[in-house]
């Protein structure tokens, strides 16, 4: 009843082809936009900002890239920690060797140049399909792991290989209250999800969705495999960097390799398929459902452990995180294989017709 | 809508919202808070497990025969980190809001460097006994952090002080090799042992482990050709107890084998038992003795103990309980100054820990006085004390095999002061002002 | 001359340590088409069920003999691992059935978290020891002809010879009995398989109770090796290169992808290593499969990968 679209009669080509066509859709992103923008900083405390939205804020952009390569161009990929490191590097050797350098500008050639090591990782794509180049994505993870421990160049010569930086400034105002940071990382993840909205909504978009569905019958029709596959991983390793500068920046300040192990690739590999695969909004949904969930049952279990009369030890909560985890990946896999994105569609259409069955 | 649909909604729905809830034990206003965050699960839990115990342990024999700090009781909670740095810096977040101020201990060299940045400006003091970075030693410039009872270099120069003395004195031309792990924590101590080479002319090998290090036939393999006098072992969890075995398969004699203080527990050699038999590592507390009885007495007799008794007094066990007391030592002092039997906060708390003055008598009291070297803080040292003894594995247990050793400060200030500042210069902070050291 | 021999043979005895886990991978692989990344995770609870059985066996029943103590406890623990197997086929993979890769890839790392989770809950997060009586000194060979012999591990050589016979046993079973021909059906058409009147729930049950049992034989090897411990599962990271240069479809390509991988690491590690300041082994693992995959995608005994448009 309040979903339907009738009524609503686009009379230009640029109406029709907006990203949000319907109308309660863009009221409905100019109130989450709102709430994002003013809600939240009014209600949440210092704890939210920095356990939960900050966290989630750069996953759900780390997964947006990881989504452009997966769902949408079809490559599996296990290096995206590997290159979240080489963004995060490469900004902190621009941010910490020129004198001056603007944060953004820094984090922006960080992106690049995992651009530059994410396509050459990416040659093997070429030959190499399926289970066989996701397995081969983890040479990139793990070469990246050893470069940045064995090279003492990128950590500036440290002792310990551990880079660090603090009291970031950006346009004057400084980056480093829970809230400051919020917004910093709010303001890119809003300008790369409408870049990449419109990139896989445009023909290169068409062109990775062509090569993921049948990559021989997309080669018939004339779409160059090269062209495609490298472009992919270009944009999304670009995406990756930048969340991982992101992420050592403003939420660890200090990190070691470790940080980007192959545990964060796996992690970011989840919240694309759970969150759906080839779709823009099921990487936030996604990211949020990884950073919301250990932080949930760690909470929860303790209160139900005390209503039922047992006290868990915290060894034991975080075996059980483990169990309902794996537990739920496993149920939510059989319930939704395609992922929060298609509950969240299926909704959608639910709302348009109710209140009636059908 | 299928059934199983609206249900995953609704826990989707529900696990979101009690994210929010804060379920956290929050400290009463006249308790002192000590969060605790151990790793009791995951790769290193077996070495992560008895420290905590021994932690949690000492805090709860402080409650219960000395009624708390000067009748100020203390409230503890731990957060498993599971040695992650994402997680650890999620449990301090978490924990850091029950309390104006804490001391975090995080038993993590990775963890330690993402709260160095965070703590300071949430005037948390950290305690980082025997881990973290060595250059936080120097407390002009590292405000917050305290790595007391001996940073990774001093227990790099005691083992070639040991080594140096059983050669007779020089050691020039001998090939010393570093098996390390491929970390932060394992590239502390190379820039001292770099610096030692050059002094006393010994040749240094650096072989890097990956982590976890359960595959290590390439680094002895390499170990067996290149014949080194000795092998320093600077590992953690199974990368351990994976080089001793690997060290008894080509073969390399244990008793040539030095291990710092996290290479040389229960856990890394228990399995082995005998095989590991002459193989030496770095100890920084001694016999456990009264302190010991009494834990045992009114804590584990009360069914209050938090692990097995057994596991009381082991070497790691010990650790876990000296690093608690230097924190309970420090709420102590800074009682001294801002008033007895109040809770105090994290300013005064990190001006008792720069004041600490635990000499021989105080440790009698404590009943501390063999398990540990009396201990002073000042403002520009933060590590209080740097002596550590050695002992040999026969087979079945550890047995002291020297008396304490002392770091040899000349060697290790310089490049405290090197590296601090360059640190310093990175981050623009200046050297605090005297004055700045009174407060 | 005698150091490269010695480093080649451990990279041999290294890779077929290796092997031991990548069979799991290609064993579960061939027959169902699902990529086990819970083959780590079953490596470590089967490891840890035998180890905790070994001490458990004695204290609830008093038995005082070596020998029978391991083999119940290794018994126990097939059991064990079979009713692991049982519970995955009938809880997951029955209801992905016709699922794609990714789901079903993204199924077993649940599995994989699963089962780390409630083995450390039932069996704990201690070390413990897994004790079969594996020789642990070094035995020096060819000691007339190089100066000081050769250096040989014998527990790796024991646990080669188990891994040649397992190997051997597992060939066997799949070309001679029924089951294993029935194995092999499945392996190449589910449909045309089911057709015929091969029952595939029953199969695929079959097909991960004998990864169970390898698993079993992997963690009791590594266990001995290392001691049982959570960083156990971390020797599926190991293994992987290997899976993918033998390719994902054959057994007696899990083995010569082993030697392969663990001759390319030791030797990278050994002789390129102090070049470059040591720690390559890991990525060099991967780097060579990628090599290998450059020229044949479908890795070196792989079955090709054809596409129909």
């Amino acid at each position: 009843m309040f979903y339907r679209e009738n009524g609503q009669f686009k009379t230009s080509y640029r109406s029709d082809q907006q990203i949000f066509p319907i109308a309660q859709d863009r009221w409905g992103i100019m109130l989450l936009l709102a709430f994002a923008l003013v809600g939240i900083p009014l209600l949440a405390d210092e704890y939210i900002f920095r356990a939960i939205l900050i966290p989630f804020l750069i996953l759900a952009l780390a997964a947006l890239g990881v989504n452009i390569l997966v769902g949408y161009c079809g490559q599996i990929s296990l290096g995206s920690g590997g290159f979240m490191a080489v963004g995060a590097y490469a900004a902190y050797n621009f941010f910490i060797r020129v004198d001056g350098m603007p944060v953004i500008v820094a984090l922006l050639l960080g992106g690049v140049f995992a651009t530059l090591v994410g396509i050459l990782f990416g040659i093997p794509s070429l030959r190499v399909k399926g289970l066989y180049l996701a397995v081969a994505t983890l040479a990139a993870q793990f070469f990246c792991d050893w470069a940045f421990l064995r090279i003492k160049w990128f950590t500036n010569d440290s002792a310990s290989g551990v880079a660090a930086v603090s009291d970031l400034q950006v346009f004057g105002f400084s980056v480093n209250s829970p809230l400051e940071k919020y917004f910093f990382c709010l303001g890119f993840l809003m300008v790369f999800g409408l870049l990449a909205k419109n990139l896989v909504r445009s023909a290169i978009g068409r062109e990775w969705m062509a090569i993921r569905d049948m990559d021989v019958a997309a080669a018939v029709i004339g779409i160059r495999p090269m062209y495609a596959k490298l472009s992919a991983f270009a944009v999304s390793s670009f995406i990756v960097g930048v969340a991982g500068g992101l992420w050592a920046f403003v939420y660890l300040g200090s990190w070691e390799p470790a940080a980007f192990s192959v545990d964060r690739s796996f992690n970011l590999l989840f919240m694309v398929i759970l969150g759906g695969l080839g779709s823009i909004m099921g990487s936030f949904f996604g990211a949020a459902f990884m950073v919301v969930l250990p932080i949930a049952i760690n909470q929860f279990l303790p209160v139900i452990g005390q209503a039922v009369g047992i006290t868990i030890s915290t060894a034991n909560i975080t075996h059980a995180e483990f169990i309902i985890f794996g537990a739920l990946i496993v149920w939510f896999l059989i319930v939704e294989p395609h992922g929060l994105a298609r509950l969240w569609s299926i909704g959608k259409q639910k709302m348009r017709i109710w209140p009636f069955p059908h | 809508m299928k059934f199983r649909h609206l249900t995953l909604a609704i826990t989707l729905v529900t696990a979101g919202l009690s994210a929010l809830v804060s379920t956290v034990a929050t400290a009463q206003a006249k308790e002192q808070y000590f969060p605790v965050l151990p790793y009791r699960s995951g790769a290193y839990a077996p070495n992560g497990v008895p420290w905590a115990n021994g932690f949690v342990d000492y805090l709860k024999l402080i409650n219960a025969r000395d009624g708390g700090i000067n009748g100020v009781k203390i409230a503890f909670e731990e957060c498993d980190t599971a040695y992650d740095t994402a997680r650890g810096v999620e449990c301090y977040e978490r924990l850091k809001g029950n309390a104006q101020g804490a001391i975090f201990q995080p038993l993590s060299t990775g963890i330690t460097f993402a709260l160095t940045e965070k703590a300071p400006g949430d005037k948390n003091p950290l305690i980082t006994a025997g881990y973290g970075r060595s250059e936080s030693s120097d407390g002009g410039i590292f405000k917050w952090n305290f790595p007391l009872m001996g940073t990774y270099w001093s227990g790099a120069d005691i083992i070639m002080q040991y080594i140096t003395k059983k050669e007779g004195g020089n050691i020039k031309g001998k090939k010393i090799a570093l098996v390390y792990h491929d970390s932060p924590y394992g590239k502390e101590p190379i820039p001292l042992l770099q610096e030692r080479s050059k002094m006393q002319g010994f040749e240094l090998t650096l072989l890097p482990v990956t982590a976890p290090g359960i595959e290590q036939k390439a680094t002895w393999l390499q170990i067996r050709q290149n014949r080194p006098d000795y092998v320093l072992l600077w590992g953690w969890g199974v990368m351990n107890s994976a080089a001793l075995k690997e060290a008894v398969a080509t073969g390399y004699p244990r008793e040539k084998m030095y291990g710092v203080w996290w290479s040389a527990g229960e856990p890394d050699v228990k399995d082995i038992g005998d095989g590991a038999k002459g193989y030496n590592g770095l100890v920084a507390t001694g016999e456990g003795g009264p302190v010991l009885v009494d834990i045992k007495k009114f804590v584990h007799d009360k069914k209050q103990g938090t692990g097995p008794i057994d596991e009381v007094g082991s070497v790691l066990y010990n650790r876990g309980m000296v690093s608690a007391a230097m924190g309970v030592e420090a709420v102590r002092r800074a009682q001294e100054r801002f008033g007895k039997g109040k809770v105090m906060n994290g300013d005064q708390i990190r001006w008792g820990l720069e004041n600490l003055s635990i000499d021989a008598k105080r440790l009698s009291v404590l009943k501390l006085n063999t398990v540990m070297r009396p201990l002073s803080t000042t403002c520009v040292d933060h590590e209080g004390s740097r002596s550590a003894r050695m002992h040999t594995w026969d087979g079945k247990k550890w047995n002291y095999s020297s008396d304490w050793i002392e770091a040899d400060e000349s060697i290790i200030k310089p490049l405290v002061k090197q590296f601090a500042e360059k640190y310093a210069a990175e981050k623009k902070i200046t050297r605090r002002t005297p004055a700045d050291c009174q407060s | 001359m005698a150091f490269f021999l010695e480093t080649f043979i451990g990279g041999l005895m290294a890779g077929m340590l290796y092997s031991l886990v990548a069979l799991g991978f290609v064993l579960i692989f061939k027959a169902s088409g699902v990529f086990n990344f819970a083959q780590g995770a079953m490596v470590l609870f089967a490891a840890l069920a035998m180890a905790r059985f070994a001490e458990w066996i004695p204290a609830w029943t008093g038995l005082d003999n070596f020998v029978v103590n391991v083999l119940l406890s290794f018994a126990v623990a097939v059991v064990v691992m079979f009713v692991v197997a049982w519970s995955i086929e009938r809880w997951v993979l029955h209801h992905l059935v016709n699922q794609e890769g990714t789901t079903l890839l993204m199924a077993t790392l649940g599995v994989a978290y699963f089962l780390d989770g409630i083995g450390q809950t039932i069996f704990g997060s201690d070390i413990y020891k897994i004790d079969i009586g594996m020789p642990k000194e070094p035995v020096m060979a060819f000691q007339n002809i190089f100066d000081g012999g050769l250096l040989i591990n014998q527990e790796d050589l024991i646990a080669a010879a188990i891994a040649a016979t397992l190997v051997g046993m597992l060939t066997l079973f799949f070309q001679k009995t029924a089951t294993g021909r029935a194995l092999r059906a499945v392996a190449d058409d589910h449909q045309a398989a089911q057709s015929i009147g091969i029952p595939l729930d029953r199969i695929w049950v079959i097909v991960w109770c004998v990864a169970g049992v390898v698993a079993l034989v992997a963690g009791v090897i590594w266990g001995s090796k290392l001691g049982v411990q959570f960083t156990l599962s971390t020797v599926a990271m190991r293994a992987l290169p290997v899976v993918i240069l033998g390719g994902l479809t054959s057994v007696p390509g899990a083995i010569i992808g082993g030697l392969i991988i663990g001759v390319g690491e030791k030797l990278s590690e050994v002789f390129l290593g102090p070049y470059v300041g040591g720690g390559i082994e890991i990525w060099f693992a991967y780097v060579l499969a990628l090599i290998v995959l450059l020229f044949r995608p479908q890795g070196l005994f792989g079955e090709k990968i054809i596409d129909r448009v």
